[in-house]
């Protein structure tokens, strides 16, 4: 008896011993803190306003996203024209630059940096004010659009409010086709009203043809771009922004963003996506469409080059078309956002690297033939020579539309750090399983919203 | 916890020896040789103890503290108390994640057992013969296979037009061919063969090492006795492999709770949340939706659920050694 006692004491002082000792280990202070308060010093020092890369020797730090060439072919092209300047470049995939954004700001800051959505990074202090920059630049004479989506107020609100990044360029994105499909199918132009390209996707469907291969599957919920193409038709796409810029008040559970959802689900039941829509990722899509499999997808201007090199002449883009003929169009479009660490080395040259790309006639070339999409700056900037029957061509035109029509719009998936994969995603898949309607559909991602801007 | 109370028992048992005579001398004695004894055990286990505090213990008691507060693993973080683990018991999501995880033992552990079991009892018959060595090789393939891998080979056999698929087409079962893995009800099921494929390996090399310590007298017994094949596999052979049977359980059950590769590589969650795991979640609030204290709690709740699971297997598989 006395034995057990003994045992299970000296096993108690052990456990609390170790208890202690851990306790001890963690220090049982609060978590977080300390990075932040250095990082506003260090970068508030480290500014002395010149914004040059001088004539010194430096070594510019980069992290960028891997599987996009357009990077360093500008980081290529800048140390050539800077024979001072070497560009050290690390690479990763986006999702996982996604997840070590802040830490990697704050830890290993780098001078450039693929960002994504920048409101809590800005909101942290994590990255470099670009507000002198801009004023010395004149980035604030380019049209207002192009910057507005970096824009971060003292509240995390993204569209007012200091410059906390910068596009190596902007993207447009609208509908691809397959010119050989649709002569097949007998669509000679591309349709000017909803009710025409509803039209076209029974003709394709009829004839065997996978109207749309839309990836869905996975944690990339990709419905949410015909879905936004369909809501800027019927609704206005500042109205959008506003939600996705998080505006006080501002909601998609409304009549006219109900009518495009529902427009959506009218596509889904007559079975104009593929089958496995809900297992079908990115790199699948681009596979089938790049095979002649389907007639449409719903893409960005990123795939231009990609697509001119594949299927050079077959490919063809527009715009989501409006519900009447005539009316005003809308696409997301947004920069290709680079930003500078609070804390990085060497701001004011990475700045001024930002500036050259927007500029430098070399870059902007580079920007539209290996970016595809158009570059960043004044409207009146140099372009470079495309060939006339090249997508390329087609999308920048399409983005001069939208520019006239004033439809750029934000993706609906960026409106808070977890929205696409925590709402859109799976409420985008119920939808295609038959599990919730339309209005459910933008009912629930509301809720969710809101619970998340709440935070 | 086991290890103290082996030292302790020990210890104990050497004190009660102590009842002779010139007692003053021996207990000097023996205290001395247990001091020193003492000193060399602490001596040995320490480097093991310190790197087992500072990469399991310390970041297991970090996590239980970032549970108390709410923190995107930057700035400031602010004390929420026990909020953090009321928001998850109403919590559809994180809810749910837990939900699958044990549906997935079945597919993980249940299935495999059972068709390990099954494998090596008929394996064992040819044990010798070229063929067991053939038929082991390849059930235990998968296992060397990285799951990434395996993962990625499982996602396009289960695609519309993947060999699963087509296989059903060429013996008319044409009708119920789909994306399994794309569809909101076969997906977890889906996910649950992948793995169900990779452990089999795994449970019919143990259950075979089990068989093969078998007296091969018994069964020449049984047949004397007239048993059949099942009667045999009832009577002798399974009761004889039950310490392998619980082993298998433990680490099958723990690797379904503890899925992430199979899940992120085949359907990241989806669709529509139907295969998403808790491994998987907190790495989503944790690192996505940058919400370290949520993270931590559904962790903290994770870990005694899986605890809670697995301690009764091992209690009865001790029970079984008896």
């Amino acid at each position: 008896m006395s034995r057990t006692s003994g045992t299970s004491r000296r096993a108690v002082a052990t456990a609390s011993l170790a208890l202690s000792g851990i306790l001890a280990l963690t220090a049982c202070s609060a978590p977080g803190g300390s990075t932040t308060d250095d990082s506003t010093a260090d970068g508030g020092s480290t500014a002395s306003g010149d914004f040059t890369c001088g004539t010194d020797d430096v070594t510019l730090s980069a992290y960028i996203e891997t599987g996009f060439p357009l990077a360093t072919a500008l980081f290529d092209e800048f140390s050539a024209q800077h024979p001072n300047v070497t560009i050290d470049v690390r690479e990763d995939q986006f999702a996982v630059i996604t997840q070590n954004a802040p830490r990697v700001l704050a830890d290993d800051p780098p001078d450039l940096m693929r960002l994504p959505q920048v409101s809590d990074l800005a909101a942290d202090g994590l990255l470099y004010d670009l507000e002198d920059a801009a004023a010395h630049f004149g980035w604030d004479q380019w049209p207002g659009s192009q910057l507005e989506q970096m824009r971060v107020d003292e509240n995390g609100r993204r569209g007012n409010g200091p410059l906390y990044a910068m596009g190596l360029n902007f993207s447009m994105t609208g509908i691809f086709y397959n010119v050989e499909l649709a002569e097949q199918i007998g669509m000679t132009e591309p349709p000017a009203t909803l009710a025409e390209l509803d039209a076209v996707m029974q003709a394709a469907k009829d004839a065997g043809i996978t109207p749309m291969a839309q990836f869905n599957g996975g944690a990339t919920g990709g419905l949410a771009f015909p879905l936004q193409g369909l809501m800027a038709s019927y609704g206005e796409p500042a109205d959008i922004n506003a939600w996705t810029f998080q505006q006080p008040n501002a909601t998609i559970s409304t009549p006219e963003y109900a009518r495009a959802a529902e427009h959506l689900q009218r596509w889904v039941e007559a079975g104009y996506f593929a089958p496995d829509v809900n297992s079908l990722d990115y790199s699948m899509m681009m596979s089938r469409f790049i095979d002649g499999e389907s007639l449409f997808i719903f893409n960005g201007d990123w795939e231009s080059g990609n697509l001119d090199t594949q299927m050079p002449g077959n490919v063809g883009f527009f715009l989501v078309p409006p519900v009447e003929d005539g009316g005003e169009v809308g696409a997301m479009s947004a920069p290709l956002t680079y930003g500078i660490s609070a804390r990085a080395a060497n701001p004011e040259c990475a700045a001024y690297f930002l500036d050259w790309v927007a500029t430098n006639d070399q870059a902007r070339t580079i920007a539209v033939e290996i970016g595809g999409s158009h570059p960043m700056g004044p409207a009146d900037a140099f372009m470079p020579e495309i060939s006339a029957d090249s997508v390329t061509a087609q999308t920048l035109a399409a983005g001069a539309t939208i520019g006239e029509d004033n439809g750029a719009m934000e993706f609906i998936a960026n409106a808070t750090g977890a929205i696409y994969a925590t709402s859109w995603t799976p409420n985008l898949q119920k939808l295609v399983a038959g599990e919730i309607d339309a209005a459910t559909l933008l009912a629930t991602v509301q809720a969710d919203y809101e619970s998340q801007i709440g935070n | 916890m086991s290890a103290t109370r082996t030292t302790g028992t020990s210890g104990v048992r050497g004190a009660v020896g102590t009842t002779s005579h010139s007692q003053e001398d021996r207990r000097r004695a023996l205290r001395a040789r247990r001091l020193r004894r003492g000193w060399v055990a602490l001596g040995l286990v320490v480097p093991a103890a310190v790197a087992y505090a500072v990469f399991v213990l310390r970041p297991l008691a970090l996590t239980v503290q970032y549970s108390f507060y709410k923190w995107n693993g930057v700035t400031e973080s602010t004390w929420v108390g026990l909020d953090n683990y009321t928001r998850l018991l109403g919590d559809a999501r994180m809810l749910g994640s837990i939900g699958n995880a044990l549906q997935l033992i079945v597919y993980f552990s249940f299935i495999p057992v059972i068709l390990g079991l099954l494998a090596a009892a008929t394996i064992r018959k040819f044990a010798t013969s070229r063929l067991a060595l053939v038929s082991r090789t390849v059930l235990f393939l998968p296992q060397v296979i990285p799951l990434v891998a395996a993962g990625i080979m499982w996602t396009w056999l289960l695609a519309t037009d993947g060999l699963v698929n087509e296989l059903m087409r060429a013996i008319g079962l044409g009708g119920v061919t789909r994306a399994w893995l794309g569809d909101t009800n076969t997906a977890l099921p889906a996910v649950g063969v992948i793995g169900a494929w990779v452990a089999l390996g795994l449970c019919l090399i143990l259950l075979l090492a089990g068989m093969s310590k078998i007296d091969p007298a018994l069964y020449e017994a049984a047949r004397i006795d007239g048993a059949g094949a099942v009667r045999e596999f009832f009577s002798i052979t399974l009761p004889s492999v039950r310490q392998e049977v619980g082993v298998a359980v433990t680490v099958t059950v723990i690797s379904a709770l503890a899925a992430f590769d199979i899940v992120y590589i085949s359907t990241q969650g989806g669709p529509a949340n139907s295969t998403m795991v808790p491994g998987l979640e907190i790495y989503y609030l944790g690192f996505f939706s940058r919400e370290v204290g949520q993270a931590s709690a559904l962790a903290v709740v994770f870990m005694a659920l899986v605890l809670a699971v697995v301690l009764p297997i091992q209690r009865l598989t001790r029970e079984d050694a008896r």
